[in-house]
């Protein structure tokens, strides 16, 4: 594997062009990069499309970007905690695909993995089945839900190893791994970057193949 | 009149809990179901955004930044807890692998359907993974008041919100009954103490079946 190269965060925030689709793995700020967040912030980079689990808060994590008026859409499951992404939404801004959390990662499992899509039965006899297909196996209903992805991806992980193998911190993992598999560029924000050899492979969760940029995180 | 003790739903609920279980519980109210579980009653708890095994809140001062639950509480570990990616959480939420789920819900109806994640044009926070979890979990529980604030059943022949998920509960637990969601219809299984028959009929649009024997809970 080679060895990946270490960025900072604002060459990584750099790269981002106006109108890209950024995937920012974050649960309620948790697991979210938060050097590469600001860095976005700092460049004003806007236009952007954002897939996330949920937009965070108005001042925090993913929310800022939302609130900076950089998102000009968002694929996501929540924005309950966001009055800011409530506002936009509703005032017409900001555009909105709501997807069930698991539907959603598991889109962009698929499109990291190769898959042509997902079939599903959640949500099945609600409003986001209209204008799905719809597939029967076995008996059962499934409606095709098609992959996402993305230019770049955000991770933030623990610890990496200068191949850009990862592991995480407890539940700042969520949609990280498969986040990470999705984009044509990953760049991950870590804590530590050790030589290879120093993670015990048995506890790598992200092989660094997915990886292609490191920036190390400053508090 | 009303219940006398906010809790008396999240108490119900969790006298159906089984050792054993392995469960999910949506933010708010179905989260205090953790706090009345049993005695010789162990369960697991698992949260969507990656854990499977939660312990209770951590002392002041003790709290990790990145151990949350899914309402973004701070948690500990419990001996033998598993992290686990988003993927890999909703695996084990959609592919049955959960024997309960209690969510809050906004309106149920007599089909067993629930909605809690949209009011169009007023309040709208998104699904999250309650459509994903209704649509996995062994028995799917919905807690939630029986009559609005301004006294409107929220036990409905049919739900006028956007769905969260089409007939898939199982119970419906409220500060008023307690409802068994069956092919034939809405089950009324209990009334609390404070109120009566009557009053649970009166403020149920739903029609109810009313068995022979009906149970009381506290």
């Amino acid at each position: 594997m080679p060895i990946q190269e270490i960025i900072d965060a604002k060459t990584a925030a750099g790269l981002v062009r106006r109108g890209d689709r950024i995937m920012l793995p974050s649960f309620l700020t948790v697991g979210s990069a938060p050097n590469l967040i600001d860095a976005l912030v700092e460049t004003g980079t806007g236009d952007l499309h954002i897939i996330c689990i949920a937009t965070d808060f108005a001042d925090r994590g993913i929310g800022k970007l939302v609130t900076n008026k950089q998102v000009r859409s968002t694929q996501t499951s929540h924005i309950g905690t966001n009055p800011s992404t409530q506002e936009q939404y509703t005032s017409g801004d900001l555009e909105i695909e709501f997807i069930p959390q698991g539907t959603l990662i598991e889109r962009i499992r698929a499109a990291g993995s190769g898959l042509g899509g997902i079939l599903t039965p959640v949500g099945i006899g609600t409003d986001i089945e209209k204008g799905k297909e719809i597939q029967e196996v076995d008996g059962e209903r499934y409606f095709l839900e098609k992959p996402i992805f993305a230019d770049f991806t955000f991770i933030r992980a623990h610890k990496a190893d200068k191949f850009g193998n990862l592991i995480y911190s407890k539940t700042a993992r969520n949609a990280n791994p498969v986040m990470a598999m999705a984009a044509k560029i990953t760049i991950a924000e870590v804590d530590e970057i050790v030589e290879p050899g120093e993670l015990d492979p048995e506890h790598i969760i992200t092989p660094g193949i997915f990886v292609n940029y490191l920036v190390l995180h400053k508090e | 009149m009303t219940a006398p003790d906010s809790t008396i739903i999240a108490r119900r609920i969790a006298r159906e809990l089984k050792d054993g279980n392995v469960v999910n519980l949506g933010i708010g109210m179905p989260t205090l179901v953790s706090n009345f579980v049993p005695e010789n009653v162990h369960i697991t708890i698992q949260a969507e955004n990656g854990i499977v095994g939660i312990g209770p809140i951590p002392e002041e001062g003790k709290e990790h930044r990145d151990l949350i639950n899914a309402g973004g509480g701070f948690i500990t570990e419990t001996p033998g807890c598993v992290y686990t990616d988003t993927a890999l959480s909703f695996a084990i939420i959609r592919g049955g692998h959960l024997d309960m789920t209690v969510l809050g819900a906004l309106q149920v109806d007599r089909e067993g359907s629930i909605a809690n994640w949209i009011i169009p044009g007023k309040f709208v926070p998104g699904m999250g993974g309650a459509m994903d979890l209704c649509a996995g979990a062994g028995k799917v529980v919905a807690a939630l008041k029986h009559v609005d604030k301004k006294g409107n059943s929220k036990i409905l022949k049919k739900c006028t919100l956007p769905l969260t998920a089409y007939r898939k509960l199982n119970l419906i637990v409220t500060d008023m009954a307690f409802i068994e969601v069956t092919d034939e219809g809405l089950v009324l299984r209990e009334i609390a103490e404070w109120t009566t028959l009557e009053e649970v009929v009166k403020c149920t649009e739903a029609n109810l079946i009313i068995p022979d024997t009906i149970g009381r809970f506290s």
